[in-house]
């Protein structure tokens, strides 16, 4: 039993890595919040699996969240707010798609590396899984990087938080509150990203987040 | 006695592949078209078509060569010994240690570059620009290929194609998530190898956009049948490899008897009835990427399959 | 005395060089000197070869006096030297076979015939030497006698400039390895190999020659960013010396690099694979996409050649990673892919340059976009370079796909080496190598495609004839030579053996008393291949195809012009030429390697002048590494320039000033 539910922590945590490449390699906004939802629901999968092989039902709840918040609110909200601003077929990305791949590749070795040097003592695959978990928030930060568009990096830094939701709960006895904190707080943070969102395009009409750099005199 | 029914394993195995491949291709279109709510061709319409191109005449191009006449054969060849070598329905099989999984990879690709070259053998403009994009698509999914074997191997201990199906049966493989990473990556390749859709249209003609079609636009007759084929025979090898390596159960081991045999060609039958059913439900769902959009697809996979390889490299250490 | 027989008939060789400066361009001169030179490379061949499979034990260093006074000039042959020479020797005796024809088309005999048995004498002598000195000496020998071959026709401007460039960069690698040599000589001045190999050395000083050797054999070889002279400087030279230099001379440099780091240098650092292996996927990789982009069959020969050196280099690299870590089966196994790859790589290399010597007798075009057809034309010379291009892009049955299959082997291997460095790296290099070899079936298709298949392009290419039976004799043997080591890789393996034991300590297992003579690099069920049951198994099925198809199947044939979808077009313009082949990998690939970008000028309708495509492309490592070297000396030479204009008195000064300081520098040095 105990190889199984580490295989299939493991399997998991690999996925969400999976889908945040997949994330990266997707460039059209549908395509990127359909993904993003992917996403929430491999998340949610690996916390209930968590809760289920702890014993901790309480763990139960931040998986719900995650499922209902992230995987279905946020994206259909997204999704609303992408046909509102009319920009459901624009595709964005600085630089090609190869190089990015490539960047995220050497990102996941590096914190492969780091994770296993940093923690050996610990148990091995609860190592790859804090080490999936880095590599998830890196590839997170490298979307953020490479898009422009506002809405990709919104989905890019909720990404990043999906990351460290898995990180802790592969961590055994996380207070409970903290992780309905994390996971409200990302409400919060979407809720003002979103008013932000309008506001730019009302304001600049674009979300292309190089119109505000041309604005503040950087880019001519 | 026991290399008799070894033989008699292997001389099955030659002459099964063969007679199943155009059943493939059938089974799949028959089920596009149900998809599409077509009635769709009868499945033994390839078998038809094979046959009535072998009684055709060939027309050739009046510049044809040499080489135009003599590769259709040495494309079946090729195929059709990669093909005998890959476990379908028994591991062990008697020349199985020929090549491995490296060596098929390298066999199909002899196959594609006398398909490349004979593209542009007439010089004709559609010619020329199939063997252009196929070489381009080649050289990124040979290597995605080669990244994905190194995976499976990695794992397996093994480059041979019965040991890896042998290792592959044992519990203590379990989950992992390189096999994972190397399932979609195969899957990507094997698409773009067959000309299927997203990459290629297998149905297309006269259009700028055609890959494979381009290449055989010439021949006829049963040039073309040997060539269709070969194709037909690609298509199922690489289900085979799909199912011998990720769902190996049902394969009858070296030396098992009858009724093990006949369970697994069994299973075979039907591990290839749900991979075609698979790509046939993949083709409906999607339509057809632009030229240029392959490379990053097809780099999906390459990246894949180094990922794959690079976290085996990297747990390897405790 | 094997060394003595050796050496008899290199001196036999430069015999003959001064027999090319009397005949010169006499009737009949040409066939006297290649006949020669066949023979006495035969010879050498033969001693080698069984001084390799004999392997009797270590035979004492024949002392010259000549050379430095206190060493003298030493010779001897070791399993390593054996193997070279027979590399060498294979080459050039076919060399010599196909310019017994080809040189009857030479316009001026007497700049070639008293060179070629030099550079083949000087190849010769720097795989024999067995000491510093002399191996400098040979080396600088070998170099400046193919400059000579390469500016034999320097009528034309480009190959005074290649040869220019190429005396540059050897110079530049001669220094380097003078350099090394002085370090690992010592103050001592002990320049033998054997005390060489009997000192300690330093970690740092080991890496710094390390270095150094690199830079000096990689010029050589054609290591990127090295290789700038090469693709210039292979192709300017007449087509049989053109074999020679890419499939032979950058072996000898090969071997320059094993004998430094492998044999000399003793146990080697970690870091020292990575640096190998990473410039080797580097130039493998670089290497074949400037070979895809060129138009000129003999440059594009020449940058695979940069392809396949960067292929040996990742073998060599990985060996070291192994051999530092003290896994000597592992290391046997990359070592013998490398040199497996330096034998394929001199057989197939030396074929397909013939191959575009034949075209070039045949049509006087190396412009691959002003040819086409050749097939119908010459369909000798076509298959033999389709055989070729086969084992160039590693395909079952022939040899190139064996040692790419060991390589491959030995990459699996590695996960067992502790260093991060080299987890992290070697997986890379191995995605490079897959990537090469794909790329480079990607070149060949497109070099044999547009060359010899399609209709003719220009009116040579219409009247090309097929060329004569002595390079085509030169041409088979060397597609035999492919042949063989690709269905029986065991025996290569089995020669290999006692190089290999001498460098890493271990050999691979034997593999010629395998079954059915497969080869199995660790262990059965791990990986095996046979390329002699590939090759029956592929040859009875395309027999048994052809034989079912036409008993039961129509045998009735039409001709008819070409279908096209409806469309043909009778000019051959229509056909894809060799840039728009090339223009998808282009797109995919040079856009990051070569900063390609296209342009397309489309006049508004109405207009009547000729829409344009532009494409740019950009030589990176010229641009990065070169032009700012050559900004910095022309610079420093302006700055110096007023020195000329100095009087007597100052020139004096200047001397005087010198002298007094070099007495400070003796007085104060501890």
């Amino acid at each position: 039993m105990q190889p199984l539910a580490l295989d299939v922590a493991h399997m998991l945590a690999g996925g969400l890595v999976l889908v945040s490449f997949m994330l990266l390699y997707q460039d059209r906004m549908f395509g990127l919040l359909n993904i993003f939802a992917l996403h929430a629901v491999v998340l949610s999968l690996s916390i209930a699996w968590q809760a289920y092989v702890q014993n901790a039902p309480h763990l139960f709840i931040p998986g719900a969240i995650a499922l209902i918040l992230k995987g279905i609110i946020i994206p259909v909200a997204l999704h609303r707010v992408v046909v509102k601003l009319g920009i459901h077929r624009e595709i964005e990305t600085v630089g090609g798609i190869g190089p990015t791949m490539l960047a995220g590749i050497g990102l996941v070795a590096l914190s492969m590396v780091v994770m296993l040097r940093a923690t050996a003592a610990a148990d091995p695959l609860a190592r790859q899984d804090l080490a999936f978990a880095l590599s998830v928030i890196l590839l997170g930060l490298l979307m953020m990087v490479t898009r422009r568009n506002a809405v990709s990096q919104v989905v890019g830094f909720l990404s990043i938080e999906n990351g460290l939701i898995l990180a802790a709960t592969g961590a055994k006895g996380m207070p409970l509150v903290v992780e309905i904190s994390v996971a409200f707080s990302v409400i919060v943070a979407f809720i003002v990203i979103g008013v932000f969102l309008f506001r730019i395009r009302e304001r600049f009409d674009t979300v292309d987040l190089q119109a505000l750099d041309e604005f503040r005199g950087e880019r001519q | 006695m026991a290399v008799i029914l070894d033989l008699a394993v292997q001389g099955a195995q030659m002459a099964l592949v063969l007679l199943l491949a155009p059943l493939l291709v059938g089974f799949i279109r028959r089920i596009k078209a149900r998809m599409l709510r077509r009635r769709g061709p009868p499945l033994l319409q390839p078998y038809r078509d094979l046959l009535r191109l072998c009684r055709k005449e060939v027309v050739l191009a009046e510049n044809a060569s040499w080489l135009f006449r003599t590769a259709p054969y040495m494309i079946f060849a090729a195929t059709w010994v990669a093909a005998a070598l890959v476990p379908t329905f028994a591991t062990g099989l008697h020349f199985s240690w020929t090549a491995d999984l490296i060596a098929i990879t390298a066999l199909l690709g002899s196959a594609r570059l006398f398909l490349a070259l004979v593209g542009m053998d007439v010089g004709t403009s559609f010619g020329g620009i199939g063997s252009s994009r196929e070489m381009m698509f080649s050289s990124i999914a040979e290597p995605a290929m080669i990244m994905i074997v190194f995976t499976i191997a990695l794992v397996a201990g093994s480059t041979q194609l019965s040991t890896i199906a042998d290792t592959m049966l044992t519990a203590d493989v379990g989950l992992r998530v390189s096999l994972g990473l190397a399932l979609v990556g195969l899957i990507i390749v094997a698409i773009a190898e067959n000309a299927r859709i997203p990459v290629d249209n297998p149905a297309t003609h006269l259009e700028l956009t055609m890959v494979h079609e381009a290449m055989v636009l010439e021949y006829s007759g049963r040039h073309l049948a040997v060539i269709e084929l070969a194709a037909a025979l690609k298509l199922l090898l690489y289900i085979s490899i799909i199912a011998c390596v990720f769902v190996p159960w049902g394969l009858a081991t070296n030396g098992s008897g009858i009724p093990a045999h006949a369970l697994g060609l069994a299973t075979y039958i039907c591990k290839l009835a749900v991979g075609g059913f698979l790509l046939a439900l993949f083709e409906t769902s999607i339509a057809k990427m632009r030229v240029f959009r392959v490379p990053e697809f097809l780099g999906a996979g390459l990246m894949l399959g180094l990922l794959g390889t690079l976290l085996l490299f990297v747990s390897r250490s405790f | 005395m094997a060394v003595g027989a050796v050496l008899t008939c290199v001196a036999a060789l430069l015999a003959l060089a001064g027999v090319g400066v009397i005949a010169q361009s006499r009737s009949g001169a040409s066939r006297l000197v290649y006949s020669a030179c066949l023979a006495l490379c035969g010879v050498i061949l033969a001693v080698a070869l069984s001084r390799l499979v004999a392997a009797p034990g270590p035979e004492p260093a024949l002392t010259l006096p000549v050379g430095l006074p206190w060493i003298g000039a030493r010779f001897r042959i070791d399993a390593l030297t054996a193997f070279f020479l027979a590399v060498i020797n294979f080459g050039a005796a076919a060399a010599s076979l196909y310019a017994l024809g080809y040189g009857e088309h030479e316009e001026h005999p007497g700049r070639v015939l008293p060179f070629y048995p030099a550079f083949l004498a000087g190849m010769n002598l720097v795989v024999l030497a067995d000491d510093a000195f002399s191996f400098l000496v040979a080396w600088e020998f070998m170099s400046l006698a193919s400059w000579a071959l390469v500016v034999a026709h320097h009528r034309e401007a480009d190959n005074v400039r290649a040869g220019y460039i190429y005396l540059l960069m050897a110079s530049f690698g001669t220094l380097m390895l003078l350099l090394a040599f002085g370090l690992l000589a010592g103050p001592a001045g002990s320049y033998a190999f054997g005390d060489i190999r009997a000192a300690e050395h330093a970690e740092w000083l080991a890496g710094l020659v390390l270095l150094l050797a690199l830079v000096g054999t990689g010029s050589k070889a054609g290591l990127v960013p090295l290789h700038v002279w090469l693709p210039l400087a292979h192709p300017a030279a007449p087509s049989h010396v053109s074999a020679l230099m890419s499939g032979v001379m950058t072996k000898v440099a090969v071997y320059g690099f094993v004998r430094i780091t492998f044999d000399l240098l003793g146990t080697p650092s970690w870091w020292w694979g990575l640096a190998v292996l990473g410039l080797g996927s580097l130039t493998a990789v670089l290497g074949v996409l400037y070979a895809l982009m060129q138009r000129d069959l003999k440059r594009l020969l020449a940058y695979s050649t940069v392809e396949n050196v960067g292929i040996i280099f990742i073998g060599l690299g990985l060996a070291l990673a192994f051999k530092a870590s003290g896994l000597a089966a592992p290391a046997a196994l990359a070592l013998t892919a490398a040199l497996f790859h330096v034998l394929n790589h001199s057989f197939f290399k030396s074929l397909l340059f013939f191959g575009a010597g034949a075209v070039l007798t045949s049509t006087g075009e190396r412009d691959i976009e002003k040819l086409g057809g050749l097939i119908r034309r010459m369909p000798q010379v076509a298959f033999l370079f389709l055989g070729g291009c086969l084992a160039i892009s590693a395909l079952p049955p022939l040899n190139g796909f064996v040692s790419e299959w060991l390589l491959f082997q030995a990459i699996l291997l590695s996960p067992d080496l502790p260093q991060w460095g080299l987890k992290l790296t070697i997986p890379a290099a191995g995605a490079m190598l897959a990537l090469a070899a794909a790329l480079s079936a990607a070149c060949f298709v497109r070099a044999f495609g547009i060359t010899f298949l399609g209709r003719p392009r220009s009116m040579e290419a219409q009247a090309a004839v097929e060329t004569d039976p002595l390079s085509r004799a030169g041409m088979f043997l060397l597609l035999a030579a492919c042949l063989v080591a690709g269905i029986l890789p065991g025996v290569v393996i089995d020669a290999i053996a006692p190089v290999v034991e001498a460098q890493v300590g271990l050999k691979m297992p034997p593999q010629t008393s395998n079954a059915w003579l497969s080869i199995i690099p660790i262990a059965e069920s791990r990986s095996s291949y046979n390329g002699l049951l590939v090759f029956s198994f592929i040859v009875f099925s395309t027999l048994l195809a052809v034989e079912v198809i036409h008993r039961f199947a129509s045998r009735a044939l039409r001709r008819a012009a070409p279908w096209d979808c409806g469309y043909p077009q009778p000019s051959p313009v229509t056909q894809y030429t060799a840039d728009s082949f090339a223009q998808p990998i282009r797109r995919v690939f040079g856009e990051i390697a070569f900063l390609a970008r296209e342009r397309v000028e489309m006049p508004p309708p109405g207009d009547a002048r000729p829409a344009r495509l532009e494409v740019r492309m950009h030589d990176l490592v010229w641009q990065v590494l070169y032009a700012p070297i050559q900004g910095w000396i022309q610079l420093g030479a302006e700055k110096l320039n007023h020195l000329q204009f100095l009087t007597i008195r100052r020139y004096l000064s200047l001397v005087f000033l010198a002298l007094v300081a070099l007495l400070l520098m003796v007085a104060i040095w501890p």
